[in-house]
């Protein structure tokens, strides 16, 4: 997924001017081959968020369409007034390509693990939040960045190992969520997933099937602005709606969607339960599948929790 | 070196006649706003006065002219001596500064791009105006523009560690095309700098990171603009000039006292010793 969204940044730069790259102390080959190619639209800048961003401002005042890369931690939290007063306040068309969003690094720890990026990130106005599920639909997302108004910040998920589960044909549109899956029968469930959270939700679909248990898979890409349409479309009629994200479930996904629940389905709301990560730091290490699993995000867990859902729902 | 640092130092230039005029457009601004940064708009006055009067080029009927230079007033609490400039120069009519702070009004406490016609950016929170200076200077380069930035910084202000960073990339891009101006009074919100956090060696930090320096009486006009005259100070350089200024300039009871950094109540009668203060129109 970063290697495509590297790609793209690149390709873009290629027919549009505007498109410029700054990275902050990481990911070289593309400021080479950049710099190689197209003198003069990137740069290499040091360990310095706050200035990054304000410089990415300045390109972005003078027509330029900057995208910032570095490690989703520092892009966002690092550099947080300047995202909010420099990018958000302004409205300036300036990319956040935030590396390893979620618990990608957890073998680095929690310094390193940027859970809570989606709900610093949704409370700023103007901002706009796509979380790709893999490396296919980070090409066609990327496709419509440069046109698209105001700041973007792009939570990348691991770069090598995902898997492809996005369809072509099925299409991407900023702020128009995809059914992955849509359930037939009686007792719907409505999964809203977001990043790699929908390859999870998917597989637990998967299995629930099996056992005559019909689920909707709704990839909610772009966390902000929510695609309030489609989630009550699909909400108003399920049995039970769950929340799956790689993110706290303080401010996230799940928050998004429950705001939007309540305000929109007053007394008619469908019970919903949100996975994420609980309120706290991560305090292990390993993988981000083993943090995944410790969290309850893997799809044994999400399918048991729409099974003890549905039991809920049965014995009330 | 020495004997340069004590003459300027005190910021002791006195003031002509039409540096006493935009102090009563300041005071009038203050009394329309009943509040605002009294000593934080006086020292950089004459900063913002060359720059307005004799260095920037614009178009007051076009203000996104896109040969203009850009001015960015960091020290965006200081922003009064902008309003006034822009008024002046015929960016929106006088009497605008009469409805400052008002709901209604363009303008704020701290200016705002896209309100306020002739604002480059938004500032307010510190350390801001550098890093996008950095940018747009990158850009016009770009562009194979001539024209220049000028970040307008306060000296509280560059306690930030985001203008030091953005200083360090200003030299490494080598951005001849951009212009530092610190308003040194010396005196920031909760008191004097030398106290809260002593930028000494000024001069020398700015060289250390990169940048052509100058020094001036930030009231001398003529100063002001021989300096201005001369930029880049030095070739392939950004340049720094380090204004050396009073707080509260003009108005001898507010003159290097941290308590007219901010009124947040100005009245009729304190309006009245405010004009006194500046002498008789």
């Amino acid at each position: 997924m970063r290697v495509a969204c590297g790609n793209k940044v690149f390709e873009l730069a290629q027919r549009d001017p505007r498109v410029a790259y700054i990275g902050s102390d990481l990911d070289p080959p593309i400021v080479k081959r950049m710099k190689a190619e197209m003198p003069g639209r990137a740069w290499m800048e040091g360990v310095s968020e706050q200035h990054v961003v304000g410089m990415a401002a300045g390109l972005a005042m003078e027509g330029f369409i900057p995208y910032v890369h570095t490690i989703a931690t520092f892009i966002t939290r690092r550099c947080y007034e300047q995202v909010a007063v420099d990018l958000c306040m302004h409205n300036l068309p300036v990319r956040l390509i935030g590396n390893g969003g979620g618990l990608v690094y957890a073998p680095l720890g929690p310094t390193h693990l940027a859970i809570e990026d989606i709900a610093i990130m949704r409370a700023l106005p103007n901002m706009t939040i796509v979380a790709v599920c893999d490396a296919e639909e980070m090409k066609r997302f990327m496709d419509q960045t440069p046109d698209w108004p105001g700041p973007i910040y792009i939570r990348l998920a691991k770069g090598y190992t995902d898997p492809v589960i996005s369809r072509p044909e099925l299409g991407f549109t900023i702020g128009k969520a995809i059914v992955m899956r849509e359930a037939a029968g009686r007792d719907r469930v409505l999964l809203v997933s977001t990043g790699v959270g929908t390859t999870r939700a998917l597989a637990a679909a998967t299995d629930l099937a099996a056992e005559g248990i019909e689920c909707t898979v709704m990839h909610m890409h772009t966390v902000k602005p929510l695609d309030v349409e489609a989630l009550l479309h699909h909400a108003a009629t399920a049995r039970l709606v769950v929340t799956v994200e790689e993110h706290t479930v303080v401010g996230g996904l799940g928050s998004a969607v429950l705001e939007a629940l309540v305000e929109h389905l007053p007394g008619a709301m469908p019970p919903v339960k949100r996975l994420g990560i609980p309120d706290v730091f991560a305090h292990k290490y390993g993988s981000q599948d083993q943090l995944m699993e410790i969290y309850g995000l893997q799809p044994p867990a999400i399918a048991q929790t729409v099974r003890d859902g549905l039991q809920r729902r049965r014995a009330a | 070196m020495a004997n340069d640092v004590a003459r300027t130092a005190r910021g002791e230039a006195r003031l002509d006649e039409r540096s006493i005029a935009l102090r009563r457009l300041v005071v009038r601004t203050l009394d329309g706003g009943k509040r605002g940064h009294v000593g934080s708009s006086l020292s950089p006055l004459e900063i913002m006065r060359v720059l307005y009067d004799d260095v920037l080029r614009f178009r007051a009927d076009d203000p996104a002219w896109e040969g203009r230079d850009r001015c960015i007033l960091s020290k965006g609490h200081g922003c009064i001596a902008q309003y006034v400039m822009l008024a002046e120069k015929g960016f929106f009519p006088h009497a605008v500064l009469d409805t400052f702070c008002r709901r209604d009004s363009i303008l704020g406490g701290h200016p705002e791009a896209g309100k306020v016609p002739g604002v480059e950016a938004s500032t307010g929170a510190l350390g801001h105006g550098l890093p996008i200076g950095v940018g747009r200077a990158m850009a016009l380069r770009i562009k194979r523009s001539d024209a220049r930035v000028f970040v307008v910084t306060g000296d509280g202000e560059i306690n930030e560690g985001s203008v030091w960073e953005a200083a360090m990339s200003a030299s490494k891009h080598r951005l001849s095309n951009l212009t530092v101006m610190v308003d040194y009074n010396k005196i920031q919100s909760a008191g004097t700098t030398k106290e809260i956090l002593d930028l000494e060696p000024l001069v020398d930090k700015w060289r250390a990171f990169g940048f052509g320096v100058a020094e001036v009486d930030g009231h001398d006009v003529a100063a002001l603009r021989e300096v201005l005259g001369r930029l880049p100070l030095e070739s392939d350089k950004p340049s720094a000039i380090i204004c050396h200024t009073v707080k509260g300039k003009g108005i001898g009871f507010a003159e290097n006292d941290p308590s007219w950094h901010h009124k947040s109540t100005i009245d009729a009668k304190l309006i009245d010793e405010l004009y006194q203060a500046l002498g008789a129109a």
